[in-house]
């Protein structure tokens, strides 16, 4: 199979290039991408990217794969291959470091602009904070985020306003917070994000939703962002 | 990385903005449909159609929706232009910051939405 690398070494390269490389695959087995970007990487070396627990639970490996995000951990060559070839391209809209390694530090200054942490100043009582079933309930497709920006870097608005919008993950993650029946930070939370950029410059065009490896909805939570802001400003 | 504010937005903030666009795009459908009941009904000719638009309770109406155009118009401008004009779509151009070029450009839109929304109004309330 020919596997189509995107290459850039900043102390070799003046520009990005891509790199064919002829992998055998195995017969009667379908492999996953990180599986056949491994066996590039015996033919070639100096091919770098990340990875690490090759299940889909670090979110180290996402890249850009025949043109949609993904794990390539978890991505079957079966599925993303297209006329036999398989392209495989950085993370949209952050700077490359090497190969397919992404600088990732605007993805988690935004992540981190959220405060992605419970706050509540009631004194803690004796045991731990007791949620009900119902309340905990709320947060099933919000707390399973795993941050491997397969969302936000398939966002325009992302890609245009990486300072200023805090992309689809985040704002899942904003809204995981918001929904907790356990943090007192509500208005302080809505307040951050009421600005034209926060959240406003979602569009809806839900590329996040179709990238998450997870299977998760940020456009949802953003929406559910919205309505709270709304309810909370009449 | 340019920072782009948002003291030129229209409503301040991203919710104020938001509601903007969605009542003035209602205003607006209501305008358009009322202009669609027209033109389905009626036998159109300019004497008609001034007839039409020369009412009182028309040309109200019509200034609400040439200012819920504006409104709309500036709201969506604003956006287009802080999503695009941005020093990093330019690579090493514009001398390090795009805050000149999307100054020139809001300056644009926002002469071209008040001559377009003062020549309208000139129209609508010249009518007889």
């Amino acid at each position: 199979m020919k596997v189509s690398i995107y290459r850039f070494d900043p102390d070799a390269d003046e520009k990005a290039r891509m790199q064919d490389v002829e992998v055998e695959l195995p017969e009667g087995r379908d492999l996953m991408v990180l599986d056949v970007l491994e066996l590039a990487k015996s033919r070639d070396p100096s091919i770098a990217y990340r990875r690490s627990c090759r299940e889909g639970v670090c979110g180290s490996d996402g890249m850009n794969i025949n043109g949609k995000n993904g794990l390539a951990c978890i991505t079957p060559v079966s599925e993303a291959a297209r006329g036999g070839k398989l392209v495989l391209r950085p993370l949209p809209g952050l700077p490359v470091i090497r190969d397919l390694v992404v600088d990732m530090s605007a993805f988690f200054r935004q992540y981190e602009r959220v405060k992605p942490y419970l706050i509540n100043d009631a004194p803690p009582p004796a045991e731990e904070r007791l949620q009900s079933p119902e309340d905990r309930a709320k947060l099933d497709g919000l707390y399973e985020c795993i941050l491997c920006a397969c969302c936000s870097t398939s966002c325009p608005s992302f890609w245009w306003n990486p300072d200023k919008f805090v992309g689809p993950a985040g704002l899942l993650q904003a809204y995981r917070f918001l929904a907790d029946s356990r943090d007192t930070a509500t208005t302080e939370r809505l307040a951050e994000l009421e600005d034209p950029f926060s959240v406003f410059r979602c569009r809806g065009i839900m590329n996040c939703v179709n990238a998450c490896p997870r299977g998760l909805n940020p456009t949802r939570a953003i929406g559910k962002i919205r309505s709270m802001l709304l309810t909370e400003a009449t | 990385m340019a920072l782009v504010t948002n003291v030129t937005s229209f409503g301040r903030t991203g919710l104020s903005d938001f509601v903007l666009q969605r009542v003035t795009a209602l205003v607006l459908g209501a305008y358009g449909l009322c202009l669609v009941g027209f033109f389905a009904t009626t036998d159109v000719s300019h004497t008609s159609l001034a007839a039409f638009l020369g009412g009182t309770l028309m040309q109200w109406f019509s200034t609400a929706a040439i200012v819920a155009l504006a409104v709309h118009a500036w709201i969506g401008m604003w956006t287009v232009g802080t999503d695009y004009i941005r020093q990093h779509a330019f690579g090493a151009g514009l001398g390090g910051s795009a805050f000149g070029l999307r100054l020139v450009y809001q300056f644009g839109c926002v002469a071209a939405i008040v001559v377009y929304m003062a020549w309208s109004l000139t129209i609508i309330w010249g009518l007889a």
